[in-house]
């Protein structure tokens, strides 16, 4: 189960979060209550050069400074606070969600090439793995993730989504079965400029997983999704495949297509099963991945998860259910179905 | 002191209402448990080897074996295997050998993991009606992959790709000799390793003219002793495999008698006929790390970078750290081989007290090639006790690219596991060259049956991975998640990187 929709603005335009609070409510079907949660970018323009950290705190007393002190370490908190919450009949704050506004100083990680951004990731693990009570779960430049263990509506309102305005916004509902229910747990899942929901379970989890830990990722959600940001942050930004590449590595052709290919076709998706197999995701899902350009959506390789793509001028919309869409969008240009594995994409001008 | 004989092993007994006196039961056995006194077939059950030879061959069912209850005084210690042994080194004096894999009483921790199976979230895939891949490439792979586009919008691969073998199985079938195997074995592991679309090892023994037609299918082996070695036979290999040790008798060689050097041995190894073929432990240009390297590159210049190179080590207590140097030598692949792997001969002390579990050997080599970074740069090959396809399955769960089988493939072809390959006697043909023991093995027949056997295991594996709802075989490589252990306890779970059942 799980809903998801996603939509982008291509003209760059931004949208309040109204609309997908009703859309993803709509799916509360394919929800139990247990985890929802918005990601939109461009929603904090006045630090649009800072890294957003996101961060849950179960206590901003004692836990808390041991954060602020690791921040100050490797770069400088341009202001922090805590996210504004409205508690409600359905949902009591568990965690205090808290947003700091960081600047990494890039001279403290030579030798790489996207120091800024290593230093993030680098505090991300070390938050998420080795202080008890600290959960960083997005981080990214002028994008935000809000999230918590609810349905929709409770947590739209809980974070007043339709105050926020980006040109990009990503919706999950959450119908857990593998893992339990808790906020770190609900989606979207971010990792600096990505962010990912997706509808279904990763039987490649234990393969991706160990995958990317090679790589000194750290998953510490208890969830198959977590593993897809870092995938997609590992194929996208360290290795600077393009959306359709990544996509090909994380959903490739069977071999029976490829075999069938032009020569040079099938070369490059050869090396691509060869070099990038543990990275390829197995058993039922529909993903949309987004960063700061645009968003990506696509399924597994037979299509075991629903996953529909619709256009209205400017606007691209991915959903679980078209009723969805139309509910953020009556009239819409065109609705289709892609192929299984096959990746619908929406940049940004 | 007199020692004494032993007590026989088997009883041998012939229901005489059932017998017509064909005398197949003469024929057939080569170790002369029975033999004909005027008109009646006595029979001699301390030559048996409890081969079976006899009992598939009488037409009549008339032949039954039974291990001789043994009438030692019961000892939890001191256990017949035990007092038998010294009683027969007591005697001879010398190292005793033995045939086929070790046989002491050690739990299989195969048979302690179990699989997943996916229920009602996550649908599992019937491989009958979906895409199955079990598709498998050994070799060498790239850690990224580099493309550029050119001015218009096409997308060219900048990376290139060493070559790799390509298997339609993940299962392989491991190295053995011609000279330790007869020709007519080796010619129908190849049919069977043809017809399954994989490849099999030609074992240190060369390449035999026969074998020919079926080089594209095999791999072939530098041991220590180099027997058969030229640029020719490297060339007509798929791949190159040095062999550094074997799971059955880590840290020793090997040694081919000189009377099973017979003319066409003496050919295909290149020494002289009648003569021991001893492959030493050491390889005497290979005392380190640097030498292998060394090795592993000259090998593929005289073969003009063309073919994959596999070193294969026998799984011991540093089986990881040692991978993890093989795979920084230029190798495309390493083979770990555990100490349920069979021989042909290795002395039993070996053979059933050296080495470790290929599971254990397996999860050990895949976690520290992902701690230092070069897993997905290597292949890795599991051998030693693979005995189905869930043995196959768990395998690749555990970190394995591809596992080699061994004795399952001489099974599939008559083996009985009696465990006396090393007499050179064998009476289905497989571990002997004597000519009309050999001559009762049919290449053509008998390697269809292990192309029956890859072909049904792949099928089960296909089944094992829809259930799990997993559609590729890279998915399954490494998922520890698919595995539960059962009744292990937490250490082996802990090196295993395996959850308990119900976790």
């Amino acid at each position: 189960m799980c809903g998801i929709i996603s939509v982008v603005d291509r003209a760059g335009n931004r949208m309040d979060g109204s609309k997908i609070k009703k859309a993803l409510s709509l799916m509360d079907e394919r929800g139990s209550g247990e985890g929802a949660g918005y990601a939109a970018y461009g929603v904090y323009p006045e630090f649009a050069d800072c890294y957003a950290l996101h961060v849950f705190f179960d206590n901003i007393v004692e836990t808390k400074s041991f954060v602020d002190d690791l921040l100050k370490i490797w770069g400088t908190i341009e202001h922090d606070e805590e996210i504004p919450t409205f508690e409600g009949p359905n949902l009591k704050k568990v965690h205090t969600p808290w947003r700091y506004f960081f600047r990494p100083d890039a001279s403290l990680m030579s030798g790489t090439p996207s120091p800024e951004e290593d230093i993030v990731t680098y505090l991300v693990m070390k938050v998420n793995t080795s202080i008890p009570g600290a959960l960083v779960y997005s981080s990214g430049k002028n994008i935000g993730v809000f999230k918590a263990a609810g349905w929709p509506e409770d947590v739209a309102d809980f974070y007043r989504i339709q105050d926020y305005e980006g040109y990009i916004w990503l919706a999950h509902n959450r119908y857990p079965t593998n893992t339990k229910g808790w906020w770190g747990g609900a989606h979207p899942f971010n990792l600096l400029d990505w962010s990912v929901i997706h509808n279904g379970e990763i039987t490649s989890y234990g393969t991706n997983r160990r995958y990317i830990e090679s790589f000194g990722y750290r998953c510490t959600m208890f969830t198959d999704t977590e593993v897809v940001a870092y995938l997609v942050d590992l194929l996208a930004r360290k290795h600077g495949l393009d959306e359709e590449m990544a996509v090909r590595a994380l959903a490739p052709p069977f071999w029976d297509d490829i075999d069938a290919m032009p020569r040079k076709e099938k070369e490059m998706n050869l090396a691509i099963r060869l070099a990038y197999g543990s990275a390829m995701m197995n058993g039922p899902f529909a993903i949309v991945v987004a960063n700061s350009e645009g968003i990506c959506g696509f399924s597994d390789r037979i299509k075991l998860r629903p996953l529909i793509a619709a256009e209205k001028g400017d606007r691209l919309y991915i959903s679980s259910e078209e009723a969805a869409i139309r509910c953020m969008e009556p009239e819409l240009d065109r609705v289709w179905m892609p192929r299984a594995g096959e990746p619908v994409i929406g940049r940004v001008r | 002191m007199a020692v004494g004989s032993v007590p026989l092993r088997y009883r041998i007994t012939i229901d005489r209402d059932r017998c017509m006196e064909c005398g197949r039961c003469v024929e057939n056995c080569p170790y002369g448990t029975f033999r004909w006194e005027g008109d009646r077939i006595v029979v001699d059950s301390r030559n048996c080897t409890a081969c079976h030879r006899c009992i598939a061959m009488c037409p009549r069912d008339a032949i039954s074996l039974a291990e001789y209850p043994c009438d030692y005084r019961s000892h939890p210690l001191w256990t017949r295997d035990a007092r038998e042994a010294i009683y027969n080194q007591a005697r001879s004096g010398k190292i005793i050998l033995a045939g086929m894999g070790n046989v002491q009483p050690l739990p299989p921790i195969f048979d302690s993991l179990l699989l997943d199976a996916c229920q009602v979230t996550n649908p599992s895939i019937d491989p009958l009606r979906e895409p199955m891949e079990l598709r498998t490439y050994i070799g060498k792979k790239p850690s990224k992959l580099e493309f550029s586009r050119t001015p218009d919008g096409d997308v060219d691969l900048r990376t290139e790709l060493t070559p790799n073998l390509m298997l339609e199985t993940p299962i392989m079938i491991g190295h053995m000799s011609y000279g330790a195997i007869s020709l007519n074995a080796q010619l129908a592991l190849a049919k069977g390793a043809h017809g399954a679309g994989t490849f099999l090892g030609t074992g240190e023994g060369g390449m035999h003219p026969a074998i020919f037609p079926y080089q594209d299918n095999m791999i072939v082996q530098v041991a220590s002793g180099r027997f058969g070695v030229d640029v020719d036979y490297l060339n007509r290999g798929a791949a190159i495999e040095i062999k550094i040790g074997q799971g059955a008798k880590p840290g020793i060689g090997g040694h081919l008698p000189g009377e099973k050097v017979c003319a066409d041995v003496s050919c295909t190894r290149m020494i002289p006929m009648g003569s021991d073929a001893i492959s030493p432990a050491p390889h005497h240009d290979i005392y380190s790390i640097e030498d292998l390297a060394q090795l592993v590159r000259s090998l593929k210049e005289a073969t003009e970078w063309k073919k994959p190179v596999f070193v294969k080590i026998a799984a011991v207590h540093n089986v990881a750290a040692i991978a993890a140097g093989i795979a920084r030598s230029s190798a495309d692949a390493v083979v770990v081989d555990g100490f349920r792997g069979g021989t042909g001969a290795a002395p039993k002390v070996f053979r059933d007290h050296v080495g470790i579990p290929i599971e254990a050997a397996i999860s050990a080599v895949d976690q520290k090639l992902r701690n230092q970074g070069v897993r997905n740069e290597i292949s890795v090959v599991a051998s030693g006790g693979i005995r189905n396809a869930a043995d196959v399955t768990k395998a690749i769960a555990l970190g394995a690219d591809a596992v080699y089988i061994g004795t399952a493939a001489l099974v599939a072809m008559g083996c009985r596991v009696c465990g006396n390959c090393y007499r050179g006697l064998c009476p289905w043909g497989i571990a002997t060259q004597r000519p009309d023991l050999v001559a009762r093995l049919d290449p053509e027949k008998e390697g269809e049956h292990v192309a029956n056997l890859i072909h049904a295991w792949t099928m089960e594996v296909s089944e094992l991975m829809g259930a799990a709802g997993i559609n590729a075989i890279e998915s399954l490589r490494g998922n520890r998640d698919r595995l539960r252990g059962y009744l292990l306890d937490e250490g082996m779970l802990k090196v295993l990187d395996v959850k308990p059942v119900g976790a």
